[in-house]
């Protein structure tokens, strides 16, 4: 048997999103069926279940409809990830419903997402649902989106239609931060313009939606400028075999921004501690470079204090370290978010006290506005909040960095997650104790 | 590209290392479940990179329905033994005989007494965290897991109810008597797991290589004759070269006809199969819900 070439490939994560009727899971089960992604099993269940609860119909929408109660009411309850793959990429699929839990559920699917497709019925147009997808796009900084104009056989392809479409959406594009905006029209159910060119739209010129998610850059989506190693274990050999690794102290996690080489100076935050890395070691072995987002151990020269939770960053490059945090937050929690109560704050590695201090506004998700003189916010409500935490948390903002700059936080006893925070930029940065103490 | 790029194996590696470091930083008592198949293989590779030059920290634990293929048992211990770790086996056999577990009557499949069986010796250990390698790519009911999924004390899964896991931010808490189930593999497709063991040039169990062997063709697939599965009066015994894609129990794993002697073979024939790896399980097969049943109640 020959074996396939195999060259490097990357790994594209993206989201769907759309209201309940707009064609979603088909569109996925399109193109897991015309990437031929799909496997005899699984198209012969699907007919399984067609003879048996479809009146013979295929429904691609059960390809992603996991749980039983989910084929019964016809909704998608909860997140679900879909693996495929193309010569050119592998992609994992976040497939989030559309119902009343959507701000909670496209915030959980979109958050580790390169790209979010916001589905938007061609018969419709840009309606309130389109732009609050596109409106939490933008919150979370996802870094491409693509606004596919689903149902074009129903609007025979008209092109008129499609343009005014796409001008709809571009009238609302100055408002949010979206830095890569692409409008595709397709039709799911019969595949036009998904997988394969469509025929019926012979004026678009314009790549498919599976060659847009082939071509899309995504090298540059994490931040490489300031080195950001949150540490997440330390590495100590217990009774090691061989005696070189006696005084073995590695600090291991995974790298939040940035690129590490040997010989760099570096500071440990909060302490202020000031070292040079010695070793680096990641899943290859020693190396003498390294980048976000590898998980790495790394060993300093000196054998100073830094446990689980503080912060090994760049001295010239440094971040925000306080006690007061300014945030956005998405409340997860059908319990609304009070002022003065208690939760645990869970911020890269490290886990504090805090307690909401103020209720700024809550943002309108449909146009970004702030809505004024709110004192709690409800599950699915995205609001502006001041924190107090215990203990100083060293971050960044979520423009620049997504994983320095985000946070969740827990109800303690429940041990629920109940809100998603994102961090503004700090107003000043670190300045820690023991800056100038260098050993 | 810039030279700062990871590919889609390297991604998935530094991931998964990321949620078992976060294991051993946020959990006092965790195992790593290992059978010796393929996924939990990638699984110990994992450990060994995400916590070296320390040794893994926590004991690997199996449960044996004395169903396994011997091929596959004798490989787990010869592993374990390797990286020096201590490997904790419960048999269902055991936990039939203290009556830890019932076998329903006429049912001849150990698979559901794997539950009673790992959560009593979640209890022994007092274990508040299970590593295993289960992947979302594997069942429609696996796709809606998470990274962290909590059980309560009873090791009930509840899929209605479970924590949103945002970003990288793993909420790993519990209380007393309740446990975690950590799936570091939940992003990675039966191909990278091939690709995984070609890039990694693991050893994997000799049943996964095309092999003669005696088969009787029963609901479909193709399931190998021994003590547990004779067979039935008009069934034809034949002789195949065959292999497994998957490993359940030697009574419900069907073997499919291939001539992969290599990893390599096997990587070209994943990338051209037109079936699931699941397809070949009965256990699966037995109602639309069935892995949904079986992980309500605990199942891996």
């Amino acid at each position: 048997m020959s074996v396939p070439l195999h060259h490097p490939v990357d790994l594209l994560r993206f989201n769907t999103c759309g209201s309940v009727d707009d064609g979603k899971s088909t569109l996925i089960g399109r193109l897991l069926y015309d990437s031929k992604s799909l496997m005899d099993d699984q198209v012969e269940a699907l007919e399984r279940s067609a003879d048996l609860t479809g009146g013979g119909q295929i429904n691609l929408a059960n390809l992603t409809d996991g749980l039983r109660a989910e084929r019964e009411q016809g909704i998608t309850i909860d997140v679900a990830y879909r693996y495929f793959a193309t010569p050119r990429r592998k992609f994992i699929i976040a497939d989030t419903p559309g119902h009343v839990q959507y701000t909670r559920n496209m915030v959980t699917g979109a958050s580790s997402a390169n790209l979010s497709v916001v589905l938007v019925d061609a018969r419709l147009g840009i309606i309130e649902q389109s732009r609050r997808h596109a409106c939490i796009a933008s919150l979370l900084r996802i870094p491409h989106l693509v606004v596919a104009v689903n149902k074009m056989d129903l609007v025979n392809y008209s092109e008129e239609r499609f343009i005014e479409i796409r001008d709809q959406f571009e009238e609302f594009l100055p408002r949010l931060s979206l830095r890569d905006v692409k409008c595709i029209p397709v039709s799911a159910l019969d595949g036009d313009n998904v997988v394969d060119p469509s025929k019926n739209m012979p004026w678009y010129s314009g790549p498919t939606l599976l060659s847009h998610l082939e071509d899309v850059h995504i090298g540059s989506d994490y931040n490489l400028k300031a080195f950001r190693l949150p540490v997440q274990w330390v590495n100590r050999p217990n009774n090691p075999s061989n005696p070189a690794l006696h005084d073995f102290r590695g600090l291991s996690g995974q790298i939040a921004g940035g690129i590490i080489r040997v010989g760099q100076p570096v500071m440990v935050l909060p302490s202020g501690f000031s070292s040079v890395v010695k070793e680096i070691l990641t899943p290859e072995g020693s190396v003498s470079e390294a980048f976000a987002p590898q998980s790495v151990t790394i060993v300093l020269e000196h054998d100073i204090d830094v446990s689980r939770g503080d912060m090994i960053v760049d001295p010239e490059l440094l971040p925000g370290c306080s006690k007061e945090l300014h945030a956005k937050i998405c409340w997860l929690h059908p319990r609304p978010l009070e002022c003065g109560k208690k939760f645990l704050l869970k911020h890269t590695t490290q886990t504090v006290q805090a307690a909401v201090t103020t209720i700024e506004h809550r943002i309108n998700i449909t146009n970004l506005n702030p809505e004024n003189g709110v004192s709690e916010l409800a599950m699915n409500d995205i609001g502006e909040v001041r924190i107090a935490t215990s203990g100083p948390v060293v971050f960044d903002g979520y423009a620049a960095n997504r994983l320095t700059g985000s946070f969740i936080l827990i109800e303690p006893g429940t041990n629920t997650t109940v809100g998603a925070g994102m961090l503004f930029h700090p107003t000043e940065v670190a300045r820690p104790e023991y800056k100038d103490f260098v050993i | 590209m810039s030279s700062y790029f990871l590919d889609h194996l390297q991604y998935l590696e530094t991931e998964a290392i990321h949620v078992m470091r976060e294991v051993a930083a946020e959990f006092e008592r965790p195992a790593l479940l290992f059978s010796g198949g393929k996924d939990s293989i990638c699984l110990l590779r994992l450990a060994e990179k995400a916590f070296r030059p320390s040794e893994i920290p926590m004991p690997f634990l199996n449960i044996d329905t004395g169903h396994h293929f011997p091929e596959l048992n004798e490989f787990r211990d010869r592993r374990a033994k390797e990286l020096r770790g201590k490997l904790i086996v419960r048999t269902v056999e055991d936990a039939l005989a203290k009556g830890i577990a019932v076998q329903a009557p006429g049912q001849v499949s150990r698979n559901h007494l794997q539950i009673p069986t790992l959560l009593a010796a979640i209890e022994e250990y007092r274990f508040d965290c299970c590593i295993g390698g289960a992947r979302r790519d594997e069942e429609k009911a696996r796709a809606k897991e998470r990274f962290f999924s909590f059980r309560d004390s009873f090791g009930q899964w509840d899929p209605k109810n479970q924590r949103p896991e945002i970003w990288n931010l793993y909420n790993a808490r519990i209380n007393q008597g309740e446990n975690m189930r950590v799936f570091p593999l939940s992003n990675w497709t039966e191909m990278d797991v091939w690709e995984y063991i070609r890039k990694e040039n693991l050893e994997v169990p000799s049943i996964y290589f095309s092999h003669p062997r005696q088969c009787v063709r029963r609901l479909g697939q193709w399931l190998p004759v021994n003590d547990l599965v004779p067979p039935k009066p008009g069934e034809q015994v034949e002789e195949l070269i065959v292999r497994v894609r998957t490993i359940g129990d030697i009574i419900s794993t069907g073997c499919v006809e291939s001539p992969a002697m290599s990893v390599d073979d096997i990587i070209a024939e994943t990338s051209i199969a037109r079936v699931t790896e699941r397809g070949s399980r009965a256990d699966d097969k037995a109602s639309e819900a069935a892995m949904e049943d079986r992980k309500k109640a605990g199942y891996f």
